[in-house]
């Protein structure tokens, strides 16, 4: 199990996390179906607006899933940052995964790492968090 | 009477990976009671304690649910209802 991103996402996200903090920043990267490869980033609000908490809005969530399936499209990637804590899933983050084909990547923005990011990813299926590689591309 | 039910992935283990499935109910209650009856266990998936769990968002079309009256939301034949798990986390 890997991951395969580019760095123009990944810089991408790292500027979203820096931008909306101390909110968690969130979003996610669509692909075509059955490729498993992340090739459109569609940063996401966080309707909890919170640095601890993240989440869709309802509306956009249906309006999200309604784009991927008119576009032949899946979610690829699921991304959120954590603001004072490692990039690693928290239990409510456990708690919702309702992706079991997504990968999970958190980004991490807390100042005392800072300028340094954690940049990690997961598949979390059934409760169960697998950390899997991150192979970034030029 | 009966309306188009959108089944998520992680959900399609119950329905044998079918997308879209059939049921009938004349409020949200009602379809969610007939699903199970249909595909046991699905229903411990969406409910806890009698309401809808959290993590789960369930539209009316394009409207959700919790503005409807939640398991009371009414369902006419034609309405398609939407299951979407909720992305979010700490």
């Amino acid at each position: 199990m890997s991951l395969t991103i580019s760095r123009a996402f990944v810089d991408s996200i790292i500027e979203q996390s820096r931008a909306e903090y101390p909110d968690e920043c969130c979003g996610v990267i669509l692909g075509p179906v059955g490729k498993d490869s992340p090739e459109r980033l569609k940063p996401m609000i966080n309707a909890a607006h919170s640095p601890t908490f993240y989440e869709f809005d309802p509306k956009d969530l249906l309006a999200l899933y309604r784009e991927v399936d008119d576009n032949d499209e899946e979610i690829v990637v699921i991304y959120h940052s954590h603001t004072e804590t490692e990039a690693f899933p928290s239990r409510t983050d456990i708690a919702y995964a309702g992706e079991p084909g997504a990968h999970y990547v958190l980004v991490s923005s807390r100042k005392e790492i800072a300028p340094a990011i954690e940049f990690r990813s997961y598949r979390i299926i059934d409760g169960v968090v697998t950390e899997e590689e991150v192979s970034i591309t030029e | 009477m009966s309306i188009d039910v959108r089944i998520p992935t992680i959900l399609r283990p119950f329905t044998k990976e079918q997308k879209v499935v059939s049921a009938t109910g004349a409020t949200l209650r009602a379809v969610i009671s007939d699903l199970d009856a249909q595909y046991p266990g699905i229903g411990d998936r969406l409910l806890e304690n009698g309401a809808l769990r959290r993590f789960i968002n369930i539209y009316v079309n394009d409207e959700d649910v919790r503005f409807l009256g939640s398991l009371d939301a009414q369902i006419k034949d034609g309405d398609s209802v939407t299951i979407l798990p909720a992305v979010a986390g700490g």
